[in-house]
C-alpha cells in the first residue's frame, strides 16, 4: 500500500498509528489491520474521519485498540476477535455484528440489530439502542446505558444483555438460554420469555458485567432478569396459539 | 327371479387420493404437519420435457472422445482476486453438517476433489472433514449463523450468502431435537435435544440495499479474495437475480422448487417456489438485460441428475449447476442393500425421506455413530467422483453432436420443447413448430 496514504503521528508523545478516512481509503484501513501479526508492537490505531462510513474496522484479529473519532455506519468491528475497538460517536446498524471476542465500546448511540448474532467478547453502547439489539446473540455480553428497542434478543442463544433503561415489545421473543437484565419497563414480553428470580449467582454475574462496562452507581438489585420458559423447546401442537 | 343392478367398481376420489387420505389421518393423530426432505416429489415440468437437436447438414458435430470439448469454468470473476476454477461445471450444493454425518461430509470432499469441483457448507458451520478433504470450499453465510466465525470465513475458498433456498423459499429450517448430538449442540450454541429453529430470515440486514452493504463487509472481512456468491430460491427469479446483482454479487445461485431439503414441512416443499426450469430463463434474461450474463456466474441447482439435465441447463444460458439429493443417492443414501432396514421404518428404498429423525440407515443423514459407521468416506468419495465424470461425459456428448467444442457454447437454439408448458418455461419452440409460447405476445 502507498506510504503516502498512510498518515503516521508526528508527535512523539503520540504512538497510535492513524488512519484519516479522508486521506486514506476504508480498504487500505482494514487491510492494515488485516496485516498485523501476533505480537506486533502496533497496538493502538486512531481512524479519523469515518463520517459514516460501513465496515470500519472489521474482521481484526489481534488484540489492538482502535479509537473512531467520530460516528459509523454499518457493521463497525464485525467479527471483531480480540482488539478493543472505541467509537467516539454513534454506530450504525449491525455494530459489532458476530463479534467473537474483544469488546466495542459505542460513546453515542446505535441503530439495529446491535451486536447480532455476537459469538462472545463485550459491547457497550453508552447510548441507546435501536430495535432488534442482541437478535440471535450467541455468547456475547451486551450492555446497554439507556434504552433499547423492540424485538431485542429475538431468538438469543446464550449471553447476557444487560439494560440500565427501558425495552420495547416483545423483549426476548423465542428466546433460548441467554440472560436479559433489565432495570427499567419493559413494553412487552416475546412467546417464551418471562421474568425470573434474580438468584445471589445472577446478581454476581451481573455485578461482574456492570464492573466491565464501566458502569458506577447503580446495583444489581436494580435490574430484574427474564429469560427462557423453554415451553417452546420441542414442538406440540397444543402451544399453536403461541407461534 | 329378482333383478339386481350390476355392482359398480369402487372408485377412490383423485382428489382424496390414498396419500392424501393419510395424510389427513396422520396429521389427526399427530397434531404435527408432516416434516421430512427429499425436496418436491409431485410430476413438474422438467428438464426431461426438453429435447436437444443433434446435428446433420445445417450443424457440424464434433468427433466423440476424439475433439475436445471443454467443461471448464471459472466463478467470481467479478471482483473477487481469487475467483473459483472448476474443471467441471457440477457443483456440490450446501448440505449442513447436523443434517448430515462427518463421514458423509468427507466423502462430499474427497468425491468432488477428485472430480476437480467444489463443496459446500450448510447450516451447521464448517467442519474438519470437509475443509480437509475439499479442495475447494463455498462457506454458507445463513440466516442462523450457527458455527459462523473469522477463522472459517477465511479459511473459505469462496462465501455463498443464502437468502433462500429452493424447497422453502421465505422459510427457515427445523432440526428436531433427536438429532441434536453433543457435537451438533456446541457448533449449533445450543442445547442438546430441543428443537433447532433455523432463521428465514438474517438478523442484521432486511432489503437489498442493505445486502448490498452486507456484502461489502464479507469482502472487507476477506480482503476482496473470495467470490461471493447470493443463493435464492426459486420463485421471483428475474427480480432476485437482478437484485442480487445490483448488491454485488460475483455468482447467483437459483435453486428451483426440486431443490431438496433436510426438513421442512411437506406442505411446503411441495407448495411453494417454481420449477426449475421455470427459473432458468428468467435469472439469464436477468443477467443479459443488465449487461451481465457471462460476468456475474449463474449457478441452477434443483433436481439436477445426469449429464442431460447438465447440458440442458447450460444450454439455457447457466454457467454451472449444483447437485445435493443426486449427490447423496450416489453417496448411497436409499440404496435397495438397506431395503430390510428402511422397511422397518415404514418405507422403502427410493422414498425414504425422514432425514430429520436420525435414524437413516445408510448412515448418511445421521449423527448415530454406530450407523455413521457405515459410510466409507473414501469410497462413498469414489462412488461421487464417478457420478460426477459420468455426467461431465454425458454432457459432452451431447455437446459435440450439436457441434460446441465447450459445454458453455450450448445455447436455446439447440433445444426444443416436447409439452407447451416446458416450451413457455424454457423459451424455446415446442418440438416440430418455430412456436415459443408467450414470444410475441401469444
Amino acid at each position: 500500500m502507498p506510504a503516502t496514504k498512510l498518515s503516521k503521528a508526528a508527535a512523539s508523545d503520540h504512538a497510535s498509528r492513524v488512519f484519516d478516512l479522508d486521506v486514506s481509503s476504508l480498504r487500505e484501513l482494514n487491510q492494515a489491520l488485516h496485516n498485523l501479526t501476533p505480537g506486533s508492537n502496533e497496538t493502538a490505531w486512531e481512524v479519523l474521519h469515518p463520517k459514516g462510513s460501513h465496515s470500519v474496522a472489521v474482521g481484526v484479529d489481534q488484540p489492538v485498540s482502535i479509537d473512531v473519532r467520530g460516528s459509523v455506519g454499518y457493521y463497525c468491528g464485525g467479527m471483531n476477535s480480540g482488539s478493543t475497538i472505541i467509537v467516539h460517536g454513534s454506530a450504525g446498524p449491525g455494530v459489532g455484528e458476530n463479534m467473537m471476542s474483544g469488546s466495542i465500546t459505542i460513546k453515542g448511540d446505535a441503530s439495529q440489530y446491535a451486536g447480532a448474532t455476537g459469538k462472545g467478547g463485550l459491547l457497550v453502547i453508552e447510548g441507546n439502542a435501536s430495535s432488534r439489539c442482541g437478535i440471535s446473540m450467541k455468547g456475547i455480553d451486551i450492555v446497554v446505558h439507556g434504552n433499547i428497542g423492540h424485538m431485542s434478543a429475538f431468538m438469543a442463544q446464550s449471553g447476557n444483555l444487560v439494560v440500565l433503561g427501558d425495552a420495547g415489545d416483545a423483549l426476548g421473543d423465542s428466546i433460548y438460554e441467554a440472560r436479559l437484565f433489565v432495570r427499567g419497563k419493559v413494553d412487552s414480553l416475546g412467546a417464551d420469555c418471562i421474568a425470573k428470580e434474580m438468584r445471589p449467582e445472577h446478581l454476581e454475574l451481573l455485578q461482574g458485567l456492570l464492573d466491565r462496562a464501566g458502569v458506577t452507581g447503580v446495583k444489581p438489585s436494580e435490574f430484574k432478569r427474564y429469560g427462557s420458559a423453554r415451553t417452546l423447546y420441542n414442538f406440540n401442537i397444543d402451544n399453536a396459539d403461541a407461534y | 327371479m329378482t333383478y339386481r343392478n350390476p355392482p359398480t367398481t369402487p372408485r377412490k376420489s383423485a382428489t382424496f387420493d390414498d396419500y392424501t387420505l393419510s395424510e389427513i389421518r396422520r396429521a389427526a393423530a399427530t397434531g404435527i404437519y408432516d416434516i421430512r426432505g427429499a425436496g418436491a416429489k409431485r410430476k413438474l415440468p422438467h428438464f426431461d420435457d426438453l429435447l436437444f437437436l443433434g446435428a446433420s447438414i445445417s450443424r457440424y458435430p464434433l468427433e466423440g472422445y476424439r475433439e475436445r470439448c471443454d467443461t471448464s469454468v471459472v466463478l467470481g470473476s467479478r471482483h473477487a482476486k481469487k475467483p473459483i476454477e472448476l474443471k467441471i461445471p457440477i457443483t456440490i450444493a450446501g448440505m449442513s453438517f447436523g443434517s448430515l454425518s462427518g463421514p458423509a461430509k468427507e466423502a462430499l470432499g474427497r468425491g468432488a476433489t477428485l472430480a476437480g469441483t467444489s463443496t459446500t457448507t450448510g447450516d451447521g458451520g464448517m467442519t474438519e472433514e470437509e475443509r480437509g478433504h475439499s479442495k475447494q470450499l463455498v462457506y454458507q453465510y445463513l440466516p442462523s449463523r450457527y458455527g459462523m466465525n473469522l477463522r472459517d470465513l477465511r479459511r473459505a475458498d469462496a462465501i455463498e450468502v443464502v437468502v433462500g433456498q429452493g424447497a422453502k423459499p421465505g422459510g427457515g429450517g427445523m432440526l428436531l431435537g433427536q438429532k441434536i448430538s453433543d457435537r451438533v449442540a456446541e457448533m449449533r450454541t445450543l442445547p442438546k435435544g430441543i428443537d433447532q429453529r433455523s432463521a428465514s430470515r438474517h438478523p442484521d440486514w432486511t432489503g437489498p440495499d442493505d445486502l448490498e452493504i452486507k456484502i461489502l463487509e464479507l469482502r472487507e472481512i476477506t480482503d476482496w479474495e473470495k467470490p461471493i456468491y447470493v443463493k435464492v430460491g426459486g420463485a421471483r427469479p428475474y427480480y432476485d437475480t437482478a437484485l442480487a446483482v445490483k448488491a454485488g454479487a460475483d455468482v447467483v445461485v437459483v435453486d428451483g422448487m426440486q431443490g431438496g431439503t433436510a426438513a421442512t414441512q411437506e406442505v411446503f416443499i411441495e407448495n411453494v417456489g417454481q420449477p426449475t426450469l421455470a427459473c432458468i430463463r428468467p435469472a439469464v434474461q436477468a443477467l443479459q438485460d443488465l449487461g451481465m450474463h457471462r460476468k456475474v456466474q449463474l449457478i441452477i441447482s434443483g433436481g439436477i441428475r445426469n449429464g442431460a439435465d447438465v447440458a440442458k441447463a447450460l444450454a439455457l444460458g447457466v454457467d454451472a449447476v449444483s447437485i445435493g439429493t443426486a449427490a447423496l443417492v450416489a453417496l448411497g443414501d436409499n440404496d435397495p442393500r438397506w431395503e430390510a432396514e428402511y422397511n422397518e421404518l415404514g418405507t422403502t428404498a427410493g422414498a425414504y425421506d425422514d432425514w430429520h429423525e436420525g435414524r437413516d440407515p445408510a448412515g448418511i443423514t445421521t449423527q448415530d455413530p454406530e450407523l455413521m459407521k457405515r459410510v466409507d468416506p473414501v469410497a462413498a468419495g469414489r462412488r461421487l467422483a464417478n457420478y460426477l465424470k459420468v455426467m461431465t461425459l454425458e454432457a459432452q456428448t451431447i455437446a459435440r453432436a450439436c457441434g460446441k467444442n465447450s459445454l458453455h457454447n450450448l445455447e436455446p437454439e439447440d433445444l426444443v420443447a416436447l409439452t407447451i408448458e416446458a416450451a413457455a418455461m424454457a423459451g424455446v419452440p415446442l418440438a416440430g413448430t418455430n412456436w415459443i409460447p408467450g414470444k410475441n405476445g401469444f
